[in-house]
């Protein structure tokens, strides 16, 4: 039974784990190709910019759908107090999203573009800044007492640290945007994108080695997990892997290569998942609360856990088909006929 | 202007508001995918053009409002943490996981096919498309279902119990089916139908009356008809049925929908008021016009009741639902417009029956048609005006019977709260208004009745299609 109690929230955190990761990758790649569409000149680059998104951005923000439902049965206690905590960073992530998700079904009907696209683009960014923020605070930790409560104040998860995960996560996604749109553009669109996609992934890395420099700095609980065994052994090789990972990327970019670019990003996108999963784990908000405190029951977890773990493979077989379906290059706005 | 600085008031308002407002675009969603379903298949079984041309024009405004639908729908799931953390921590077992199964099974079901259904016109086989369309319309839905589901136990919490504060579930099962669940899930099933049927009636009827493309209107307006035969009666009939189930698990609530101050006893007749002004704090009604011995009859079919009808001044005030008015009036909005909608459906099957909704006559049905096009809203008002008495008359309660709305609010402050508040009350408005706008360009636009029709059996199905994109030629008007 004991056991049953450890067992059943790890798996629920790997579960949770799985459905972020596969909404940043996914809808990280929509965010992105929003913030770089407000650096495109023309209408007809938006247009496409905007229809390579047209069949998959909705089933790419399911995820995040999911994996609030998903935190909230599993973690009741860590959804009420991370999201009371980030009140104001899960607001500005919504809004984002709903003037995101508007846009893309009144642009098309609309005289006046232009302010669909803004609202294209600038609900992209604040969204991902939101996002950010949000991730940002959750690893630094939130102040609250000891029952679990959010005890801090409303402007806590503003400071320099999440504001650099933030700047940096939206740099991410637009790498990933831009390695996304190699991929599904031709031409001089190609061209623009292999060039914001060099821009990201330095602009990225950098950002990646502050934050891990910083986080042992600043974090004394963080120090002493990461320094010693067997975590370090693992820390070693993270930061190893991510410089490979991101030079083969660099190469891959050079030589014009059009899918690999988007393969390396998304390992180095997992690759930061994992470090970050380790730093975390066992705790779900970081050094108060671990992933054993914050459970729902053991009968509640199972009971998800027959409904959910079954339908995973069958919701990634139907995404992935998808995909398949509308493979291809995309070259006008006319996409969908 | 105390409220603005009460973070549990601003939390409800901002509940209200934004469920008010999501409620809006699921509703026609749930109900046209099946409309879809059912002219996607008429197509494939005929086919007959104009069917698969039916299926193209509504799937216009059917992704319209999915889109607004999504976008509103994303703070509902979030706003149980922000805003209702307390709540959540308590109800998380059951609930959690209710909303967790609502994104797994329903709306990735639908979102994942939704492409499909949308562009892959032409991509994939056309029985492939067929099953998207399916099961975007049974992801629909089910996330009706399971968000009903989740509903109706906060209204009859059954399955397990409270234990220091937290809701511990024995029996999930048990939870699943509780006492409001069936009679709920239908009535809402069948209010999106009725909703959608009368609003593709009105757009219908609306082209008919303006001598657009009569022929093509006359076949929607036939299936609406259809289908709104056996629809308007049997919701009227579960509408019943949900009100008896509330006379017995919810006694304060059947007090305020019928603003019934003073308790009638069991074997004795009872007035039912047709119409009243309440009085919350004289606790009376100030006027009110009542049917006599009508009580019974409503709720039993009888003249003399066997239950006692309990009524609000046996609680005390802090246990009894307040806005008895909205409530009442609420409640009668909701089942006029029941009996309203049922009328006209009654009226168009005689007139159907007499022959006059052939395409040369229907142009001449005038008052038919623009009853029809009056109707189109009137689906909406009830949806609404049924959620805010199932909502309004469950308070104090967030959970009936076991957790006080009041504690159930996040201890935020105010100031957060009434700035999301005000920003969602101008988003929600530009979104509704734009909606409207867009959806009334599409109309007046039309369906394209030129549209080449893919071949059923030259169709090469996916796997043999090449992978790069072929380029649309046609001109541009082709091109919708
Ligand atoms: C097209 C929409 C529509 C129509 C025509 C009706 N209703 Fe309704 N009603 C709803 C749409 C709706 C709803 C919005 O779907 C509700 C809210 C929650 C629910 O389950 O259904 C609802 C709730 C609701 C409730 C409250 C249940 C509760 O609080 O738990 C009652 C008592 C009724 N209805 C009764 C009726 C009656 C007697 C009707 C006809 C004579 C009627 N409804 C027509
Ligand atoms: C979409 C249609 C819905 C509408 C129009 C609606 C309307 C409302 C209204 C008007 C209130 C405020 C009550 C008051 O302050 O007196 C409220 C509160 C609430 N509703 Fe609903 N509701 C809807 C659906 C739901 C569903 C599906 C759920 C649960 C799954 C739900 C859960 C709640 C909760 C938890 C509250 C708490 C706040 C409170 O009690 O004031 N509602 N709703
Ligand atoms: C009776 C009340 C409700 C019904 C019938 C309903 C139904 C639906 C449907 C059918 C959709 C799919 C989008 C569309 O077709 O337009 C949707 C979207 C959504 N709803 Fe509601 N809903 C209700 C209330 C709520 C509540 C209370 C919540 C909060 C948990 C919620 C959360 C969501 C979310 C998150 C989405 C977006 C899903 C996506 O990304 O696909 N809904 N709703």
């Amino acid at each position: 039974m004991d056991a049953l109690l450890h067992f059943l929230p790890q798996v629920w955190f790997v579960i949770l784990a799985l459905f972020l990761f596969l909404y940043v990758m996914l809808d990280g790649f929509d965010l992105g190709v929003g913030i770089l569409s407000l650096t495109s000149s023309d209408e007809e680059r938006r247009s496409i910019l905007m229809t390579s998104l047209g069949n998959i951005w909705d089933a790419n923000e399911t995820w995040l759908v999911l994996m609030g439902g998903a935190l909230f049965g599993a973690f009741p206690l860590a959804y009420g107090t991370i999201l009371s905590a980030l009140y104001i960073p899960i607001f500005m992530m919504i809004f984002g999203l709903i003037f995101r998700a508007v846009a893309f079904e009144f642009r098309e009907h609309s005289n006046r573009k232009f302010l669909w696209n803004f609202a294209f683009g600038a609900g992209s960014f604040i969204a991902a800044l939101g996002q950010g923020f949000a991730l940002g605070s959750v690893i630094e930790g939130i102040a609250v007492d000891q029952s679990g409560h959010f005890i801090g104040s409303t402007w806590d998860w503003l400071d320099w640290r999440s504001l650099l995960v933030a700047l940096t996560l939206i740099q991410g996604y637009v790498l990933i945007g831009s390695t996304y749109l190699i991929l599904k553009t031709e031409g001089e669109l190609q061209k623009t994108h292999f060039r914001t996609a060099k821009l990201a992934a330095i602009t990225t890395f950098i950002g990646a080695i502050l934050i891990t420099i910083a986080t042992p700095i600043v974090y004394e609980a963080a120090r002493t997990r990461l320094f010693s065994p067997p975590l370090v052994y693992i820390f070693a090789v993270i930061p190893v892997l991510g410089v490979l990972l991101v030079g083969l990327l660099l190469r891959s970019l050079n030589r014009e290569e059009e899918n690999t670019p988007l393969i390396w990003t998304i390992l180095i996108f997992l690759l930061t998942f994992i470090g970050l999963g380790l730093i975390v784990f066992p705790y779900i908000i970081p050094n108060q609360i671990t992933i054993y405190q914050a459970a729902a029951s053991p009968s509640a977890l199972v009971f998800m856990l027959t409904f959910i773990g079954v339908l995973i493979p069958i919701m990634l077989f139907y995404n992935i088909y998808n995909y398949v379906v509308f493979r291809g290059k995309v070259v006008s706005d006319a996409y969908g006929e | 202007m105390q409220f603005l600085t009460d973070t549990v008031v601003l939390s409800r308002i901002q509940f209200a508001l934004t469920a008010i407002f999501h409620m809006l675009w699921p509703v026609l969603t749930t109900g046209m995918a099946i409309y879809l379903v059912i002219v996607e298949g008429l197509w494939l079984k005929t086919r007959n053009p104009d069917y698969y041309r039916h299926a193209r024009f509504w799937s216009k405004l059917y992704v319209l409002n999915f889109g607004i639908g999504v976008a509103s729908g994303l703070p509902m799931e979030f706003q149980f943490g922000t805003n209702w953390a307390p709540f959540s921590e308590a109800v998380g077992d059951f609930f959690g996981s209710i909303l967790g199964f609502e994104g797994a099974m329903a709306f990735m079901l639908e979102a994942g096919f939704l492409g499909i259904m949308l562009f892959g016109w032409g991509r994939v086989h056309p029985a492939i498309h067929y099953l998207a369309t399916i099961m975007v319309a049974f992801g629909a839905n089910l996330s009706t279902f399971w968000i009903l589901v989740a509903n109706s136990w906060l209204q009859t919490p059954s399955g397990g119990e409270m234990v220091n504060g937290k809701f511990i579930v024995s029996d999930y099962f048990q939870a699943i089916s509780n006492p409001f669940m069936v009679k709920s899930v239908s009535h809402m099933f069948f209010a999106t139908l009725e909703t959608s049927l009368f609003v593709i009636g009105g757009i219908s009827a609306w082209y008919i009356l303006n001598n657009r493309h009569q022929e093509f209107f006359a076949r929607s307006l036939k299936i609406v008809l259809a289908a709104a035969v056996a629809v308007t009666p049997l919701q009227i009939y579960i509408g019943h049925l949900s009100a008896e189930q509330v006379a017995h698990y919810q006694p304060t609530k059947l007090a305020a929908m019928e603003a019934k101050w003073e308790t009638s006893p069991a074997g004795q007749p009872a007035d039912w008021s047709l119409l009243a002004l309440p009085d919350e704090a004289g606790q009376k009604n100030k006027w009110e016009i009542t049917i006599p011995n009508g009580l019974g009859y409503i709720l039993e079919f009888k003249k003399n009741l066997s239950e006692p009808v309990r009524g609000l001044k046996e609680w005390a005030p802090s246990d009894r639902p307040r806005m008895v008015g909205l409530i009442y009036y609420s409640f009668r909005i909701m089942s006029g417009i029941g009996f309203f909608l049922a009328g006209l459906m009654l009226w168009s099957l005689l007139q159907w029956l007499l022959g006059n909704l052939s395409p040369e006559k229907i142009g001449q049905q005038k008052w038919l048609l623009r009853t029809w096009i009056f109707a189109a809203p009137l689906g909406y008002i009830a949806v609404e005006s049924g959620w805010i008495v199932r909502c309004v008359g469950r308070q104090p309660w967030a959970m009936y019977g076991q957790i006080r709305t009041a504690d159930a609010a996040s201890h935020i402050p105010a100031g957060n709260v009434l700035t999301s508040l005000t920003l969602f009350a101008v988003v929600y408005s530009i979104l509704f208004v734009s909606t409207l706008y867009f959806g009334s360009r599409i109309i007046r636009h039309g369906p394209n009745l030129e549209l080449p029709v893919p071949g059923l059996d030259d169709q090469p199905a996916m796997e043999t299609e090449p992978a790069t994109f072929i380029p649309d030629q046609r001109p541009a008007e082709a091109q919708q």
